[in-house]
């Protein structure tokens, strides 16, 4: 395969924006409303039964917790579905292929695209928390920039997924198994500190985890130098990632 | 001295575990020409084409695209080439011209030229009267034609046609083969798999029979019904038995057969006594055709 030539990528945007242009009033609608119900359902419901959770309130908690859902569901998913759709039905990849680019090249272009449309919508449930009583912080900045990276690792992660199955069906064991635990062992829901060790010590592996503690961090005004392990955390998970997908697509393209 | 190759093919061979599918084939194409590659379903056609453009990497042997490696300089050999694949891979939900648009990025074409590029695409695919159309809303042909279009978006020097009216009805069919003539005299060099005898015969100015993963024989259309199957043809229609006869007293003269259903076709017959013919059965005669040298020479018939 020939160098990553980064100039390739602005034409897998270019792809990606065509079809964002029809898709984006549904996403924007869902993107705003799915916090929404999440904290009024959870938030305000569960609250109810609960005073504080780690020093905030519940609504709270689960507010900026709502960003992890955000953004897994918006970025493994189109890895998983778009990606695996494009290159058996679609055969979108094998055209490209034929024009001056390489796997390597659409594989990072979509994720990168993925990663920045999840910067914004994965943001979302904190400006909906807002009203909930979150207190605005300048350090809340950080939060696009945490979905950001988060959401290509889960991007890469979900095109390695869709190059190893075989039929689109197989995506339920890897959704069940795999990005729901992920879900939950990560303080989405509730702090990791009431499980069991064993447990606590999974999650820390847990890129979930990672984004989860940047975002309440940067929500909180918590951010400190040892903010910096997470983010390390997500930058070799999406390293790792990018390295399976790419390699998993090569094969599964150029025969 | 002379012309350099367009595209250069030199011993090469593609195996996929056990099975042989391109086998040690080398070929050569003039630039400016148009080659047609013919033959059945399964003799390595698609597997020959994804070599060029570098998605299938062959066994051994090596690909040139103009001066550029397939493999070693991909890159470079894909900005030369354009492609009409065998499937339809346009994005049903985008736009004629938005699918054109997305190519000329894919192919970097400078962005200063794509309006012009594209334009000049849609004018070939004769679609500028539905540019704006959702490629779901487009006809057959229409999707085909901008397929077709789209290979044309970088100015390419060399295009690979992989069966491109395949499945397309007669009228469609010689619609395209408008478009295909208009890239020809364009001055690219073309080459184009199809299973169709009479689209070889009419966009082709040279022919490669494939078969097994080989060039089984090669040359103009003209020259190839000369050596094959001589310049006239005899047809006779009968029971298998009496076919079978009309063949075995024709072998026996040194005539060579070819049997199409219900007849049998006696070629190379334009020096053979009339009263001989006669002596046969009742027959119509007729121009020997390129069909009957693909048969000839790869005992299969073709979907025509």
């Amino acid at each position: 395969m020939p160098r990553f030539d980064p100039r390739s990528i602005p034409a897998i945007w270019v792809r990606e924006l065509i079809l964002f242009k029809r898709y984006w009033r549904g996403t924007t609608f869902s993107a705003i409303l799915e916090p929404l119900i999440f904290l009024f359902g959870i938030g305000l419901g569960v609250g109810a039964f609960l005073d504080e959770i780690d020093g905030v309130k519940y609504v709270i908690f689960v507010g900026t917790g709502a960003v992890a859902t955000a953004v897994i569901f918006s970025s493994v998913f189109p890895g998983m579905y778009n990606t695996f759709i494009a290159r058996t039905f679609q055969k979108v990849y094998d055209g490209i292929l034929a024009t001056p680019t390489t796997p390597a090249e659409i594989m990072v272009g979509e994720a990168l695209w993925i990663a920045a449309r999840t910067a914004v919508y994965g943001s979302v449930p904190i400006v909906v928390t807002i009203p909930f009583g979150l207190d605005p912080e300048w350090t809340m900045a950080a939060v696009p920039f945490v979905c950001f990276l988060t959401a290509l690792g889960f991007a890469f992660l979900g095109q390695w997924i869709s190059g190893i199955v075989k039929v689109i069906d197989s995506f339920s064991y890897f959704q069940s198994a795999l990005i729901t635990p992920l879900l939950f062992v990560s303080g989405t829901y509730f702090p990791i500190s009431g499980l069991p060790d064993w447990a606590q010590t999974i999650s820390h592996v847990n890129p979930v985890y990672h984004c989860i503690e940047l975002v309440r961090d940067a929500c909180f005004d918590r951010l400190s130098v040892s903010s910096w392990w997470n983010v390390l955390a997500l930058v070799i998970f999406a390293a790792v990632s990018c390295a399976l997908s790419v390699r998993t697509i090569t094969r599964r393209l150029v025969t | 001295m002379l012309q350099r190759p367009a595209l250069s093919i030199r011993g090469v061979t593609k195996r996929f575990g056990e099975f042989v599918a391109v086998d040690d084939l080398s070929l050569e194409v003039s630039p400016g020409t148009c080659l047609g590659l013919l033959g059945p379903n399964g003799a390595g056609k698609t597997t020959l084409m994804r070599m060029i453009t570098g998605q299938t990497r062959a066994t051994s042997g090596k690909i040139n695209v103009l001066d550029h490696d397939v493999v070693t300089d991909t890159r470079a050999a894909r900005r030369v080439l354009g492609v009409c694949p065998q499937q339809d891979n346009m994005d049903d939900q985008q736009t004629a011209r938005e699918n054109l648009s997305l190519w000329a990025a894919l192919c970097r074409v400078p962005r200063a030229e794509r309006k012009s590029a594209i334009a000049a695409a849609l004018e070939t695919a004769q679609l500028i009267d539905r540019a704006d159309e959702r490629v779901t809303n487009l006809s057959g042909g229409m999707r085909r034609r901008l397929l077709l279009g789209r290979a044309f978006v970088n100015s390419p020097k060399v295009v690979l046609l992989d069966e491109p009216t395949v499945g397309l009805d007669p009228q469609v069919r010689s619609d395209l083969w408008l478009v295909v003539d208009k890239m020809r005299r364009s001055g690219v060099t073309i080459v184009m798999s199809t299973h169709y005898i009479e689209e070889a015969e009419r966009l082709a100015d040279d022919i490669a029979i494939m078969n097994h993963g080989r060039i089984i024989a090669r040359g103009t259309p003209s020259d190839l019904r000369r050596v094959h199957a001589g310049s006239e043809a005899v047809e006779y229609v009968g029971s298998p038995e009496t076919l079978d006869e009309i063949a075995s007293k024709a072998a026996s003269i040194g005539l060579r057969t070819r049997r199409a259903g219900l007849s049998v076709s006696v070629l190379g017959v334009e020096n053979t006594p009339v009263a001989t013919l006669e002596s046969w059965g009742r027959h119509s005669r007729r121009a020997t055709n390129l069909e009957d040298v693909f048969v000839l020479l790869t005992g299969e018939s073709l979907d025509a």
